[in-house]
């Protein structure tokens, strides 16, 4: 399953195609307009913009074949110097195989909200977030999930760790660079949420923080995050992460821990361009080999964390391309070893990243 | 293909990907920039700037930590562009002006 539809699914539960689910998105997304036409800028650089990603992935797992097409726009506006509202929504629709020795395809699609928040900086080290947001717990959850940045098609098997199972939380957030010097630089994000049923804004009682060391003379960032879930049996989540980006290469690699209540697992990713043959942008140097390891560890065998019931290895081998003008194909080969059967999945996709002004603007 | 050859396939990778960096990396000393700062160049190749200044270290660290640097975009979005990218990649006010300062010279 795609990281984006994995979210999708653990955002909310999934959404059939009904009239009055989609009246209601609509509600919301006129409800944005609306929104945005009020905004004065403070000056020209503040134009609103819309970026994101349009894709067309294909997933093939024991010879059963899914496509799916999805637009993930993302808007950002900002109300003078100090506030900025900005929201991310997810639109798909997933084609599959019928079961039950049935020819043909069905499908379902999926239509929501990734975030909607508002940001305040309050002082030059915080900033206040309010509104639906993504669990600043570990990396992917925030970082990686942008189906114009991952790597991989697939998410991570522990990116539902100590998010909630929702992936986003409703309530408030602090967060900021506490210290940023050209030798280190301390980060931190701290959030609670408060419990929502809402369709479009389903979260849980919950708190967390997340803290970053970065150094940028070595290019390392080592990170911890806690979260506490605070409804039903309270469970508390661990998390580190260790990214490292070796100066004057194009060498990348991420890595992150995660330990919930009832399983704990990791995963390792590295990815490379080389400059050696004309620089990153001959054809040699678009190419982007990827590879990822990862394992799932069961503390116990309740089922209430999303990953896989028994323990489980997984080994991703990525090969990318990034063609010119914001466009990446991504083709990965996945083995994963499991007692409960071992699987071969094939992934492809494309993508393509837009980033303009929402509405032309005044000229400076 | 067995656990078993899937994790010493592991160890040989992670133990051969960061010296054959370094060795690229040793055989083109060269480059006048990082490889992240070429794909920036991409960006901002229509402004001039000053090795060194602190906007581009700042875009460099942190930035292309996440993601490769789109292919140029609007000047009217610039300031919204780094609205957004103080948040979620935590820049300081400061960081902030810089990197501004950076995309718009």
């Amino acid at each position: 399953m795609s990281h984006f539809a994995t979210v999708a699914l653990m955002s909310r539960p999934i959404l059939e195609s009904t009239f009055f689910r989609m009246a209601r998105s609509a509600r919301f997304a006129a409800f944005a307009l609306t929104l945005l036409c009020a905004i004065q800028y403070g000056n020209a650089q503040n134009t609103p913009l819309l970026s994101g990603g349009v894709g067309f992935f294909t997933s093939t797992n024991g010879g059963n074949t899914t496509y799916m097409p999805t637009i993930q726009p993302l808007l950002a506006a900002p109300i003078g110097n100090r506030f900025l509202i900005e929201s991310r929504a997810i639109l798909l629709e997933n084609f599959f195989p019928k079961g039950n020795g049935q020819s043909g395809y069905d499908h379902n699609h999926f239509i929501g909200l990734a975030y909607l928040e508002g940001d305040y900086f309050l002082t030059p080290h915080i900033t206040v977030v309010g509104g639906s947001f993504l669990i600043p717990f570990g990396t992917y959850n925030e970082r990686l999930t942008p189906i114009w940045i991952g790597n991989f098609q697939a998410g991570p098997l522990i990116s539902s760790l100590g998010t909630m199972s929702t992936g986003t939380g409703v309530g408030g957030m602090l967060r900021g660079s506490a210290i940023s010097r050209p030798k280190y630089s301390f980060d931190y994000a701290t959030w609670f949420s408060a419990r929502s049923a809402n369709e479009q804004f389903n979260s849980k009682r919950s708190f967390g923080v997340r803290t970053d060391l970065y150094l940028p003379p070595s290019r390392l960032e080592i990170g911890l995050s806690y979260g506490r879930l605070l409804q039903g049996t309270h469970e508390n989540f661990y998390g580190m992460h260790v990214w490292w980006e070796p100066k004057d290469t194009a060498f990348r690699l991420r890595s992150e821990f995660a330990r919930g209540h009832h399983a704990q697992g990791y995963w390792i990713e590295a990815d490379y361009r080389t400059q050696a043959f004309g620089g990153l942008d001959s054809w040699v140097g678009r190419f982007e080999p990827v590879f990822r390891m990862q394992q799932t560890f069961r503390r116990d065998t309740i089922e209430s964390d999303g990953l896989p019931l028994v323990n489980t290895q997984r080994a991703d081998f990525g090969l990318d391309y990034n063609l010119p003008h914001n466009t990446r194909i991504l083709t990965s080969y996945s083995r994963q070893f499991s007692s409960s059967g071992n699987e071969n999945i094939w992934e492809t996709g494309i993508v393509y990243r837009f980033l303009f002004p929402a509405w032309k603007g005044k000229s400076q | 293909m067995s656990q078993k050859y899937l994790l010493a396939g592991t160890i040989v990778l992670s133990v051969v990907f960061a010296p054959l960096s370094a060795a690229l990396r040793a055989q083109s000393p060269a480059a006048p920039q990082t490889a992240h700062a070429a794909k920036k160049q991409t960006v901002a190749k229509h402004k001039s700037h000053q090795p060194g200044d602190e906007g581009e270290r700042i875009f460099e660290q942190n930035c292309s930590r996440c993601h490769t640097a789109p292919e140029g975009f609007s000047p009217r979005i610039s300031g919204t562009i780094v609205h957004h990218m103080r948040v979620r990649a935590s820049l300081s006010q400061h960081d902030q002006q810089e990197l501004l300062r950076f995309l718009n010279p």
